[in-house]
């Protein structure tokens, strides 16, 4: 900080956010050495589309720091322009994702005391997805697999015009709702991570927590088995469970999205006995008009809500 | 000069957060061509990290909250400087927008018959606050997103927007700014412009924000010659984590008390007693007795101290931290381990428990937090007409954090979310309606973009100047220091002769590299809204010279009568210097102003 | 309302371009082959042992004066004519020839071929597709189950109903092993204690297939509407969750519960009485 700031801390001044420890000035001052204390490296991968390497940056320790503190303070001392996606720093936007010694991981949610010590931490950008530069990866792979889903088509509301769930009815749908959207699931699932030419017709975990969130949602309408069958790639999933591994959220996307999925794809495709139920019984996905007439009755809130 | 892309729409939305969204689906269900601009990916906005809830008279949980309470609580919580206008609208119009939500697939917690639970926060006379655990926010925008993405906006992620440009007769007609993964230059020509670029926050050391909210939408509209409202009012978040330092200033949501968390000291005692304000005694508990009674039974008891609006748990928290009666890293102890059953609390606030354990590598079930307050909203930005958003720049709109007025001196907790929808869909309709309304093609002066573009790039001319980082952390120190939670005139006007030196240094940062995906440029393109919002604040607070609400003013201790009957409203001069006026209240309506007086039953 | 493949807007992605980071087969630098080689070493010795045993085609009953009826799992229930007196089930086929554990272990295995959790370790330890998370596939090419044979895979739910007939079976041979040697009478030797283990374990592995979580209420949306299917999937969600670890402690026990018949049978050791 300038001198002339230094100064204006003068006694009167009463704002205890001020107080901050000594130690916490180590961060102001990047590639400021301690006296033979703690260090850490960071092993980055630098690049653009036309190739890269890893570069080294050793920085003084200081406890508690995530792996994204780091990489700011490698950024605000030697490489201004080492390029890194962040926002909330504190795991809900899901911007920072990398890979932090080969396993995806957020940079503000992984601690350098919980990493192997002694050794470089190596991080790289996400491989599913075309590099921009250093560790900034285009994303849009991703979007464009959420403006091919077919929207949420609620039935008409209760006759008060207000819509009546159970938690127990909506607690499924929230688990998925958690989604930070840090598509490392999407980066971690071989299919399109090794395999390029998938991509044209995968949807990936992320969006198989959608699909789901939706076939699984109370008001929702629409049946979108046949489709998710045909064109969002769930029977390329081998269930070999990388995406619920690298959650940050800790949603089973393989018990709770993508096994279930594939099961209701098998009632409305593969079953034979299922088929010929519905032949009989001609059952399917109730009516819009039939749901709205036995919603749950008005009653007054108890004490439990409170 | 760099050639660049130009685009053409009706309307063009900055921001892409609650308010942006709202709007961005306002204008295209409206059959408008919409463009949705913003500084990073999709979903990944500020709002993502609002926690508790939002905050509407919806009576799901107790049938008498009504619309009339919620405006009362919002005028009070905001010290009588609110636009009374915008807290009537703000209370009567968000129920409606929360069900809109639930029609767009999101899903709230829920009462036990079916209909959406609303939790307690701090000044709300009512559990009020529609939420799902403690990640509202993410839920919001999500819903929001989804549903402009089903809408078909037309979304430009990681596009930074430079300056707002105005045609021959002063209507708000392009926007220029910068793709952020090559760096190259954009226009986009539009009929109307909507601001929904959120909170100031980086100018602090310490704050909740993340990385985009650097005031960038108050620069470009203060720039553009838009009247600025009551910038001095910035609130400080009473509960944010201190420890480890790399996370300070994470937020630890008032859910935490709204759902049975208690404020201690060093010395174990529950000190929000000791600090109830004559304005808020006939409401608060007087005993700890009566406040935990409270929680099952709002009727024959009154709301804990620990749910006091937020400036005064602020400021509460300050004075024992002061006293040294703080927690051993500077702060003070939020406990809802003894209060509440390990289960209820993960249920309740999995975040909250996810984020100590992973950061700070504590239990929250077990052990008390470490909380202080931190830069949190900003309660002042851009001057908008109550009924529509509309700046004083003709075709400029402006909504959620950005716009000013709704919450007067002190934001309640769970508004924003609610102002959000509320305002941003308004914004959004005037926006369409003015764009409609416009005729002939937007045109800008090519010179002036050219203009804009090659001072972007001047940084990449300079071999020998300072880094951005360094400009960018001296702002946050003198901030943090000198436009703290206590302000003081010396300290103030030390702040502004600071800043003048800083905006000397920003003028002569140097960055290495090319401008792709260059986090170095980008703010050094950042600094110079940064240093006008933080002028603008400092000098707002300078003027201010009472204590109400976001400001505490050290040497003008209490509230004074005249200055709580005027707004401070800053606009730019033809010189290049801001203009500072008092602007009395606009008179609320006798039956309104009934409301304030009436005690609660 | 259905959304049909029709209404559905194919955007093209863009293919190619660069890929994040360094062309390498991982930068993973801890153990990350440790649980796919376990997987591998483990599965590998339950199929040699299980055709070892299913071709030593002996010893694996005990029944008569001195024990009680122990059967083997890999054995029961024994179909066909050449199966040792007193191990017989209801059937007899007699134009098979070879081992009749080749018949029964038919339906078990298919149930645990296509066990979402089974497929999970032998695509990762098997086929290397991948071997572990942030580890290029072991083959360039990859259709996942989109085609034969491995479109088979979503019979899943038929295997689980052939399951559940081995375990009533396996339950009776287990509820036989309660009786005493000659009188008739009630008693607890080691055997027992092994074949209910067994018995026990298979259904618990049964029951919290994924499949079965499905049927359960996995495919109710409104489980405010169907109470008992809520409760039913609430009970079997918890057992799900551990659906890797009953996969493994059963497929270990019924191997031993086979060792421990047949060390019986042979005469190795006795089936000691407990009370």
């Amino acid at each position: 900080m300038s001198p002339d700031t230094t100064a204006g801390a003068s006694p009167v001044n009463q704002d205890v956010s001020l107080q901050v420890p000594a130690q916490a000035h180590l961060e102001t001052h990047p590639g400021l050495s301690p006296d033979g204390g703690p260090s850490v490296t960071l092993s980055i991968w630098r690049g653009d589309p036309g190739g890269g390497a890893f570069v080294e940056y050793q920085m003084p320790a200081i406890e508690g720091e995530v792996v994204l503190d780091v990489v700011h303070r490698v950024q605000a001392g030697p490489a201004p322009d080492l390029a890194c996606r962040w926002n909330c720093k504190a795991g809900k936007c899901g911007s920072c994702s990398a890979e932090i010694n080969g396993k995806p991981g957020l940079m503000c949610m992984t601690r350098m005391d919980q990493l192997p010590q002694g050794v470089p931490v190596v991080v790289a950008p996400l491989r599913t997805f075309p590099v921009i530069r250093d560790l900034v990866t285009d994303v849009s792979f991703n979007y464009t697999m959420a403006r091919q889903l077919p929207p949420f088509a609620p039935r008409p509301a209760g006759p008060d015009g207000i819509y009546r769930m159970m938690q127990i009815d909506v607690e499924r749908g929230q688990e998925f709702r958690k989604c930070i959207e840090c598509f490392m699931c999407q980066d971690v699932c071989h299919v399109i991570r090794d395999h390029e030419e998938n991509k044209a017709f995968y949807a990936g975990p992320r969006m198989f927590i959608r699909y789901m969130e939706l076939e699984s949602h109370p008001l929702d309408t629409n049946d979108r088995r046949e489709l998710i069958r045909r064109r969002t790639g769930l029977s390329l999933c081998n269930i070999t469970k990388c995406c619920t591994e690298v959650c940050p959220e800790g949603i089973h996307i393989t018990d709770n999205a993508i096994i279930p999925l594939k099961e209701r794809v098998v009632d409305a495709s593969y079953d034979p006995v299922a088929w010929l139920g519905r032949k009989i019984l001609r059952r399917t996905k109730r009516s819009a008009a039939e749901a709205a007439a036995d919603a749950p009755a008005f009653s007054s809130p108890t004490r439990e809500d409170r | 000069m760099p050639d660049h892309e130009t685009h053409d729409f009706d309307v063009v939305i900055i921001g892409a957060g609650g308010a942006g969204l709202r709007a961005a689906i306002e204008t295209k269900e409206r059959g408008l061509r919409t463009a949705l601009v913003c500084k990073s990916l999709l979903g990944k906005a500020h709002t993502v990290m609002a926690e508790g809830g939002a905050a509407a008279a919806m009576g799901n949980v107790w049938p008498d909250d009504n619309w009339q309470v919620h405006f009362r609580d919002t005028m009070r919580g905001g010290k009588l400087l609110s636009n009374w206008r915008m807290a009537q609208l703000h209370a009567q119009e968000s129920p409606e927008r929360i069900y809109e939500l639930e029609r767009w697939g999101a899903l709230f917690d829920r009462t036990s018959d079916g209909r959406i639970l609303q939790r307690d926060f701090g000044g709300h006379r009512y559990a009020r606050l529609a939420h799902v655990g403690d990640r509202t926010g993410l839920e919001m925008i999500r819903t929001l997103q989804q549903q402009a993405v089903a809408l078909g906006v037309e979304v430009f992620m990681e596009c930074k927007v430079l300056r707002l440009l105005k045609d021959a007769d002063g209507r708000a007609s392009a926007a220029v700014g910068y793709w952020r993964p090559s760096g190259d230059f954009v226009t986009f020509n539009a009929k109307a412009f909507v601001i929904a670029t959120g909170g100031i926050g980086k100018s602090w050391l310490f704050t909740t924000n993340s990385w985009e909210c650097t005031g960038d939408g108050d620069a470009i509209a203060a720039w553009a010659g838009a009247d600025m409202l009551d910038m001095e009012f910035v609130q400080f978040h009473p509960t944010c984590m201190v420890w480890p330092m790399t996370a300070r200033g994470i937020l630890v949501t008032e859910g935490v008390r709204g759902d049975g968390g208690a404020l201690r000291n060093a010395e174990g005692r529950r000190f929000m007693f000791d600090y109830i304000p004559p304005m808020f005694a006939s409401e608060t508990a007087a005993t700890e007795e009566e406040a935990d009674r409270w929680y099952d039974d709002h009727t024959n008891n009154r709301r804990p101290p620990d749910l006091l609006p937020r400036d005064e748990v602020a400021r509460s928290i300050n004075s024992e931290v002061k006293a040294g009666r703080g927690s051993p890293h500077g702060g003070v102890f939020l406990d809802i381990a003894t209060r509440r059953s390990p289960e209820y609390i993960r249920r309740r606030l999995p975040s909250m428990y996810h984020q100590f354990k992973e950061l700070a590598g504590l239990d929250i079930t077990t052990d008390p937090m470490e909380v202080a307050p931190f830069q949190h909203y900003m309660m002042g930005g851009i001057w908008v007409e109550a009924d529509t958003g509309a700046t004083t720049v003709p075709g400029l709109f402006a909504a959620g954090e950005a716009a000013a007025g709704m919450h007067g001196a002190n934001r309640l907790g769970g508004n924003s979310l609610s102002d959000l929808l509320v305002f941003g869909r308004r914004a959004g309709m005037a926006a369409s309606d003015f764009a409609g309304g416009r005729l002939g093609t937007p045109t800008v002066e090519e010179a002036e973009v050219d203009q804009i573009c090659k001072a972007a790039l001047e940084p990449f001319g300079r071999d020998s100047g300072e880094s951005p980082y360094n400009v960018h952390r001296d702002l946050q120190e003198t901030m943090q220091q000198l436009v703290g939670l206590i302000r003081s005139e010396t300290e103030l006007v030390r702040a502004l002769d600071a800043l003048d030196k800083l905006d000397e240094r920003t003028k002569k940062v140097s960055v290495t590299g090319t401008p792709a995906y260059n986090p170095g440029w980008n703010l050094a393109t950042d600094l110079p809204a940064m240093l006008t919002v933080s002028r603008l604040v400092t000098r707002a607070a300078i003027e201010r010279r009472e204590s109400r609400g976001g400001q505490t003013r050290d040497d003008y201790p209490k509230p004074d009568l005249e200055l709580g009957k005027v707004n401070l409203i800053q606009r730019l001069r033809p010189d290049g210097t801001y203009e500072l006026e008092q602007v009395p209240l606009p008179p609320m309506p006798a039956e309104l102003a009934a409301l304030l007086e009436e005690e609660p039953k | 309302m259905s959304t049909t493949v029709e209404q559905m807007k194919p955007i093209p992605v863009t293919l190619g371009g660069a890929r994040g980071g360094p062309d390498q087969r991982t930068l993973r630098r801890d153990r990350w082959w440790a649980n796919p080689s376990t997987t591998f070493v483990f599965l590998t010795a339950f199929v040699v042992y299980t055709t070892w045993a299913v071709f030593q085609n002996a010893y694996y009953y005990v029944g008569g004066a001195a024990h009680r009826d122990l059967i083997s799992p890999f054995y029961s229930p024994c179909l066909t004519a050449s199966c040792v007196p007193g191990a017989h089930g209801g059937l007899v086929i007699t134009w098979w020839m070879i081992s009749p554990a080749i018949l029964t272990l038919g339906g078990p295995l298919s149930f645990r071929f296509t066990c979402y959790y089974y497929r999970k370790a032998y695509y990762r330890s098997f086929w290397q597709s991948p071997p572990g998370c942030g580890v290029a596939d072991g083959h360039a090419r990859y259709t996942g189950e989109t085609r034969f044979p491995l479109i088979l895979q979503n019979i899943h739910r038929y295997t689980w109903f052939i399951a559940l007939i081995f375990n009533v079976i396996l339950t009776i041979d287990a509820i036989m092993a309660f009786r005493l040697p000659g009188d008739g009478g009630i008693g607890v030797s080691i055997g027992t204690i092994v074949l209910v283990l067994n018995a026990l374990l298979l259904w618990v592995y049964s029951l919290s297939c994924h499949w079965c979580r499905h049927l359960c209420g996995g495919n109710v949306n409104r489980f405010s509407e169907h109470p008992i299917r809520h409760r039913l999937w609430k009970l079997l969600s918890p057992l799900n969750h551990y659906h890797m670890q009953f996969a493994w402690v059963s497929l270990t026990w019924v191997a031993l519960a086979d060792v421990y018949v047949r060390l019986v049978a042979s005469g190795w050791i006795l089936d000691h009485k407990l009370f």
